[in-house]
Order: C-alpha cells, then sequence, then structure tokens
C-alpha cells in the first residue's frame, strides 16, 4: 500500500512542471518514506528522513526556488540518454537484489559478523540500551565523526558559494543541495 | 509581509513544545530513537518556522547569526575534542572508557553523551546557517 502510494508520488514528480509542486510532492515522498521505515522497525532512520527529507530539504528547496523561477524550462531537445540509463541502473539494481538473501533472514552474513558482540554487550560495555546509539557513537565513531564532519564541510560549503554570488553578483546557479546524512 | 493571526498565535504554542522535543529526542536518545543528529535538525526546525512565520529578524533575535555560525565548526570541535580525550588519557582516539576512572562502561556512556552533543551542535547550527544564507540571498 505504502510502495503503491510511493510510486504514485514519484509518477506525479515526473509529470510535474510546477517546480513549487514538485517541491512538495517531495515533501509527501519523504514522509510516505518514513512511514515505511517505521514499518521496517528502522525507527530512527524513520526519524531522520522526516526531519530531514520532509522537513529541512522541503524548506531549503523552496528557499532555493524563492532565488530562481519555478516553472521548469523545457528541454531544448529531447534525449533518450537519461531514460535509458535510468532503466538500465534500476534494473541492475533489482537484479543485484535477487541475490539478497530475503528479508529479516537471522542469519544473513551481515548479522553474523559483530552484530551478535554488539547487541549482548552494548548494556554491559557503555550502559546504553539502544543499540543504535552506540554503534553509533561508540563502536562507530570514526564513522560518526566523519559524517559530522561532512555535514561542517556541506554547511561552510554552501554558504561560501551563496555569499561569493552575491559580491559578484554573478548568475551562477547553485545546486541547492542541502547535507543529507 | 505579515502572516494571518493563526498561523502566529499557533506558532507561538507549539514553539516550547518543538523545543521540548528536540531535548527529549536529545536526551533520550540513550533509551529510544533519536540522537544528536535529530534534535539538531528539529532545534534548527524551530529556528526556522520563527523564521518564516515572523520574519528573519525575530529568528535572528532567538539565535543570532554569530553564535550560529560559530555552532557550525564548534560541535566537530566537541566531538574530535572528545576523541583526542581519549588520546591525551593514554587510549586510542575516540576510545570514551578512560572519561571514568573507576567504570570504563560509565566513562563510554559520558563520551557518547558529549559527542552526541556535538553533533547537536553542528546539524542545528549548519541547518539554521543554511536557513540564513538562503533567505539573505533572496533580498
Amino acid at each position: 500500500m505504502l510502495l503503491t502510494l510511493l510510486a504514485v508520488v514519484t509518477l506525479a514528480i515526473i509529470g510535474q512542471r510546477n517546480l513549487f509542486g514538485v517541491v512538495i510532492l517531495s515533501g509527501v515522498y519523504s514522509f510516505l518514506m518514513a512511514s515505511v521505515l517505521i514499518v521496517l522497525d528502522a525507527v530512527d532512520v524513520a526519524m531522520t528522513e522526516a526531519s530531514v527529507g520532509a522537513g529541512i530539504s522541503t524548506i531549503v528547496l523552496l528557499a532555493t526556488l524563492h532565488l530562481t523561477r519555478t516553472i521548469e524550462v523545457r528541454p531544448w531537445r529531447r534525449s533518450w540518454a537519461p531514460l535509458v540509463l535510468a532503466l538500465v541502473t534500476g534494473l541492475a539494481i533489482a537484479w543485484g537484489s535477487l541475490a539478497l538473501p530475503p528479508f529479516g533472514t537471522p542469519d544473513a552474513v551481515i548479522h553474523r559478523h559483530v552484530v551478535p558482540r554488539y547487541l549482548a554487550d552494548t548494556v554491559k560495555d557503555t550502559h546504553v540500551p539502544n543499540v543504535v546509539t552506540s554503534v553509533l557513537a561508540d563502536y562507530r565513531g570514526y564513522d560518526t565523526l566523519g559524517e559530522t564532519t561532512v555535514i561542517f564541510t556541506a554547511g561552510i560549503g554552501v554558504m561560501l558559494l551563496l555569499r561569493g554570488a552575491r559580491r559578484r553578483d554573478g548568475g551562477g546557479g547553485d545546486d541547492g543541495a542541502g547535507p543529507r546524512a | 509581509m505579515r502572516t494571518s493571526l493563526i498561523l502566529r498565535i499557533g506558532t507561538k504554542l507549539v514553539l516550547p513544545f518543538i523545543l521540548l522535543f528536540a531535548l527529549y529526542v536529545q536526551f533520550h536518545g540513550e533509551y529510544g530513537p533519536g540522537g544528536g543528529f535529530q534534535a539538531g535538525v528539529i532545534t534548527a526546525g524551530m529556528v526556522i518556522l520563527v523564521g518564516i512565520t515572523f520574519g528573519l529578524g525575530a529568528a535572528k533575535r532567538i539565535a543570532p547569526p554569530g553564535l550560529v555560525r560559530a555552532m557550525v565548526p564548534l560541535g566537530v570541535l566537541i566531538y574530535a575534542g572528545t576523541g583526542v580525550l581519549g588520546l591525551l588519557l593514554g587510549k586510542n582516539f575516540l576510545d570514551y572508557s578512560v572519561l571514568s576512572a573507576s567504570d570504563p562502561a560509565h566513562g563510554r556512556g559520558l563520551g557518547i553523551f558529549m559527542v552526541e552533543s556535538g553533533v547537536l551542535v553542528t546539524v542545528s547550527g549548519t541547518m539554521t546557517a543554511l536557513f540564513y544564507a538562503f533567505v539573505e540571498r533572496g533580498r
């Protein structure tokens, strides 16, 4: 049901020429995605998707629309290359997913490496019952430090771009990419 | 630009609850879903809501641009500083067990708390600074 709604929203985004509508629909998409993640019991990720994907991204994209025009320009030349590329990539991913173990298999490779130790020892090691938090900030602290640095770098980069463009008053558009972890 | 009365009163009503929820997500992240990243985004969302409803000036009174800009690198410094603290106290980088002399597990819990605070500071600072940058560019 949720996945059907996701597909409908995606088709609506593709058909939409008004960028304002596209931004709102992407917010709807993110909320549906967050619901899917809750169904999959990934509450932490769902929370991030709802707050970043539906919240901050929508705001940043709307702010970008404030700087640009809201109607998508018709391409001057029709090209089939993007469609072919998307289809090939999609088929490759679908083909690759066939080799994955079924969803929720307890003895899948990824669940046998370090996960049992993390699950068993988190309270003894760190007094933190939420394994997601202890893996994120302790066992895999390096990764999270890297992520924080990525957000820092992306933020600084966007700020410098916007400020530099204002000083020169040049026509260089920005991609409006907000940081997403 | 003056937004409608309902919007302004509604915003004022929900603001404390948004901030409270952000703090809950931050400090309850060790027991339930959430953590520094989510709490940072929610905090920034509160400032952005004020900015949209009451204008940029009101948002800047709550979160001064200088402070916001300083928060962006400060959080990374808190995070990396916690790691270096482990290094100085004779263990590996980002090994928090040295933070408590008696109970290593307690030290690691404390380290997680400090690191999450660093994430909160950087994420909320970056998101708010981005919002300011975009809005000021549009003027």
